[in-house]
């Protein structure tokens, strides 16, 4: 490499040559990865030969997004059987998870036959399952009173926490609740000024070298701010996670893979388990891509793995789609 | 009830069309005492909800309505709570006021 290059070509450079190593190390697993603006990403599908591999890893779990129960349109108008193949995936999974997330969504109408449907399958896994809600969880006119009643017993201020498994500090974080309507405004979410205070706090005291695993709905980065997919305060958020070493971000909210490194942070939406969304700005808005045919459907459907090996400090994230 | 409110709501009673992430119309023109139902068209729910409360719906699945009364002047600016983006105004005028 030469001595003048631009700094941000080199740091381009590095990041590629990290992420082809990554990708290099995950060669033997079954594990298609490719490299997209220097994000390794893993494309299409997972055996069980990749599962195995990991069963040395110090902490596994596993991320599951936007069930939407209740939804009844096309492209799915049975989200419940899709959650369900999508538990059936993590029942059968070589190595089982610690627990369970789930980013959000959980019901399409904040009602609680939906979320009783939802629990009901959900519950199948036999796991502990930490939920947070999405825009759709808490569109009751009560402003989120039934998912606070249902799901918020056991957190912070209206609904968020945290909390320890296997030396990775986790995260909840709720960016549903103060949307900035867009009179004036992007109509971006937003995190809340007592929330971000409880962070600061909460993270105050950890060394830098606990992995951080940042959990909310929403985008914790603005990828589309004309469809709203994005959080105006997550910057204020991140800078009190600054000097840790593995800040892994994991969002829901936009139904689609997509993937961001930013030094140390790096930011993964997940598949929903119910329909896909367009990819930004490619529809006249972001709702179901009602489009898909039933036989593809279950492509754009999936479950996300993650894997923290003891002794390294950034994971490795396998998305593998519903198809059987 | 005479004058350009009423005419105006003759012409457009008082329906909120709720269709791919907006509002149609915009801004409704009403007079006092006019019932306006929000009606989703779209694949996606919504909701209404007044910026300061004053009215709000639950979520709102595709064709669902919602409908609220308007009896105080005044101009009530609303949006989705579940796509703050989208926002809509309604402008409630005295009968024989001009604009």
């Amino acid at each position: 490499m030469a001595d003048r290059d631009d700094k941000d070509l080199i740091d381009a450079a590095t990041m590629n040559r990290r992420g082809l190593l990554k990708c290099m190390g995950w060669a033997g697993t079954g594990v298609v990865w490719g490299l997209s603006g220097g994000v390794p990403r893993t494309l299409g599908l997972i055996g069980e030969a990749s599962a195995a591999e990991v069963k040395q890893a110090g902490l596994t779990f596993v991320q599951i997004s936007d069930s939407h129960i209740g939804f009844h349109l096309p492209p799915n108008p049975d989200p419940a059987a899709t959650l369900t193949e999508a538990i059936e995936k993590i029942k059968a999974m070589p190595t089982q998870p610690a627990f369970l997330v789930h980013t959000g969504d959980i019901s399409h109408l904040s009602k609680e036959e939906q979320w009783d449907d939802a629990d009901q399958i959900i519950k199948s896994a036999n796991k502990q399952v930490f939920f947070l809600p999405g825009e759709h969880d808490v569109a009751d006119a009560d402003n989120g009173k039934a998912y606070l009643a249902r799901y918020g017993t056991d957190t912070k201020g209206k609904g968020w926490y945290s909390f320890d498994h296997a030396g990775v500090h986790f995260i909840g974080l709720i960016n549903v609740f103060e949307f900035q309507p867009g009179f004036k405004s992007a109509g971006l979410a937003k995190i809340g000024d007592e929330q971000l205070e409880w962070l600061e706090k909460d993270v105050a005291g950890r060394s830098a070298s606990t992995p951080i695993v940042l959990m909310a709905h929403l985008p914790l980065w603005t990828i589309y701010e004309q469809w709203g997919w994005g959080t105006a305060d997550a910057g204020r958020a991140l800078g009190y996670l600054k000097r840790f070493g593995s800040v892994t971000v994991l969002n829901g909210h936009i139904h689609q893979i997509i993937q961001k490194v930013e030094g140390k942070v790096t930011f993964h939406t997940a598949a929903s388990t119910a329909f896909p969304q367009p990819a930004p700005g490619t529809a006249p808005g972001p709702g179901p891509m009602k489009e898909v045919p039933a036989e593809e459907l279950h492509k754009y459907l999936g479950i996300r793995t993650v894997n923290y090996v003891r002794g390294k400090g950034a994971p490795a994230l396998i998305d593998s789609s519903l198809v059987a | 009830m005479a004058g350009k409110a009423a005419a105006q709501a003759a012409a457009n009673p008082a329906a909120v069309r709720i269709d791919n992430f907006n509002f149609t119309p915009l801004t409704l023109v009403i007079a006092p005492g006019t019932t306006v139902t929000w009606t989703n068209a779209d694949d996606t729910p919504h909701t209404v909800r007044e910026k300061d409360g004053k009215f709000k719906s639950a979520a709102l699945d595709t064709d669902d309505t919602f409908s609220q009364t308007f009896t105080a002047p005044g101009e009530y600016e609303y949006f989705c709570s579940i796509h703050p983006r989208m926002v809509g105004k309604i402008v409630v005028k005295p009968a024989g006021k001009s604009s």
